[in-house]
């Protein structure tokens, strides 16, 4: 119990899929302009990674070793077609939002490394709690990028402007923008690692 | 003899009795000139915006050092400079918060996080001033008349457009004559428009020698010479003397393309320097989508300046 607990926390500090393993960086930089795109980016990449370490956990066994790469991503292109074909049932604007981010969760670094590091060598058990605890680290990170840089970047938090009169800085909103707010807050969570040791 | 080989970037000195901090207050000296031109000629918001953005360089600089434990260098008078080409480079109406914000930016990413004097690549104003063009366009574009003669130093302002925004727009050159531009009789960023006062300081730094004729001429000069072949009427009929008078040219390539530590090394690298700022400054008036591209050219050749440095070497004597 106590390890999958551990494997779970990992992924949220210690492993953060976004601030310390600096994995899909891709789709964090496009889609964190609002908070709305972060976290139902955030759940979207969450459901594909727990559902492909699942499935791969329980079929290690079975693919070969030349091989495993193409046998992941058909894995992992069966949960996103899900995932992608949902969103455009329940919530076509947040679909249109992500635009071609949505099949991208199928190369998304999180996905594929998770999958070829732990969950074709562990345990279900311990891939499942993985998937959740790295899954969660993401959307956190997503939801911290994309609430600074709607904030500054708009002027607004979930669409709503939040202080009359500010005057947003459009670049936060642009490609620069959030290479800066990433890069900032990679230093400042490095700054407080270095204090923690 | 080990001991008197000495490893730095730049800025590199020769002469024992200058220092870092002496030639810097010197420059700061002699951009002076061209600020107070800029106030009489747009009123005491600019003064503001001067005040404003030099004191936040400072305290920026000032507070990231304490924070970070390192050794405390505002007194030589380079986040001063910095603070100064930052307000030369804003339109004189500007809100109070937007000089202390490009201030803060030029000073804290600009500068200091790439370790401070020496170790940056672009320079700081520059970088500083790019970020409130792209946060802020609508404030960084809006213009205002130079006062009417005799009006004396006051707040009042009416908007116009710049001759490089109008002749953008409307492909017409505007109907100023060369001494206007000269004087600074036109709407523009603060440092920009008064070429005379601009040149007072420029002679004074060519005297002392702290910066050398060779990016300046040669930026101008291929700024002149490619608006003047690309011309609106077909080819060599550009207004040549227009283009240089006009925008941030001489204020970009006497004081900011000449930064010691973010162009290259040695002679032949600033002749190449210059050729590049110019080109690309020429090839964004004429056919980019801005209508001044000064800033520009001089960050983009900044990220140049260390390959320029690896391909004009200076050839040690006796290898090939």
């Amino acid at each position: 119990m106590k390890t999958l607990v551990r494997e779970f926390v990992k992924g949220i500090i210690k492993e953060n899929p976004t601030f310390v393993l600096a994995l899909g960086l891709c789709p964090t930089l496009a889609v964190s302009v609002s908070l709305s795109n972060g976290i139902g980016m955030g759940i979207a990449a969450t459901f594909v990674l727990i559902g492909s370490n699942i499935i791969i956990a329980l079929i290690k066994e079975m693919i070969p070793e030349r091989i495993r790469i193409p046998c992941y991503i058909v894995v992992i292109a069966t949960f996103v077609t899900i995932t992608e074909l949902t969103m455009k049932a329940y919530s076509p604007a947040l679909d249109r939002a992500l635009g071609i981010y949505v099949p991208l969760i199928v190369v998304n670094c999180i996905v594929l490394g998770r999958a070829e590091a732990f969950a074709s060598k562990q345990s279900v058990l311990n891939s499942l709690f993985d998937g959740i605890g790295m899954g969660v680290g993401f959307t956190l990170a997503l939801i911290l990028i994309s609430g600074i840089r709607e904030f500054l970047g708009a002027g607004k938090l979930f669409g709503h402007v939040l202080i009359k009169g500010f005057e947003p800085a459009f670049v936060v909103g642009m490609p620069s923008g959030a290479l800066l707010v990433i890069g900032l807050l990679l230093g400042f969570f490095n700054i407080l690692k270095e204090k923690r040791q | 003899m080990n001991d008197k080989l000495i490893v730095s970037t730049s800025p590199h000195l020769h002469k024992k009795e200058e220092s870092v901090a002496k030639i810097m207050w010197l420059v700061a000296l002699s951009l002076l000139p061209a600020g107070a031109a800029g106030v009489f000629i747009f009123g005491l918001s600019a003064l503001w915006v001067i005040i404003l953005g030099v004191v936040s360089a400072v305290i920026t600089e000032l507070i990231l050092q304490v924070l970070t434990k390192n050794k405390i260098t505002i007194l030589d008078g380079s986040a001063v400079i910095t603070g100064l080409l930052l307000a030369y480079n804003l339109p004189p109406k500007v809100p109070f918060w937007l000089p202390i914000i490009g201030s803060v930016f030029a000073i804290a990413i600009g500068k200091q996080v790439f370790g401070g004097l020496g170790q940056n690549i672009f320079n700081p104003a520059l970088v500083g001033r790019v970020f409130l063009m792209a946060s802020w366009p609508k404030y960084m574009t809006a213009f205002t008349q130079p006062l009417p003669a005799g009006v004396g130093l006051s707040y009042d302002a009416v908007t116009q457009a710049t001759p490089l925004a109008i002749l953008k727009e409307t492909k017409i050159l505007e109907q100023l004559s060369y001494w206007g531009l000269f004087l600074g009789k036109r709407g523009g960023c603060i440092g920009e428009v008064c070429i005379l006062a601009l040149l007072l300081g420029v002679i004074f730094l060519l005297a002392k020698g702290y910066i050398s004729w060779h990016i300046p001429v040669s930026y101008i000069a291929t700024v002149g010479i490619f608006t003047y072949i690309f011309g609106p009427k077909g080819l060599f009929s550009g207004d040549w003397l227009f283009h240089i008078l006009s925008g941030g040219l001489i204020l970009g390539a006497f004081f900011m393309a000449t930064d010691y530590v973010t162009s290259p090394l040695t002679r032949k690298g600033h002749l190449v320097f210059g050729v590049g700022c110019g080109l690309l400054t020429a090839v964004i008036r004429l056919w980019g989508g801005y209508p001044e591209g000064v800033s520009y050219a001089i960050l983009m050749m900044n990220a140049a300046a260390p390959l320029i440095d690896r391909y004009t070497r200076n050839r040690v004597y006796g290898t090939s």
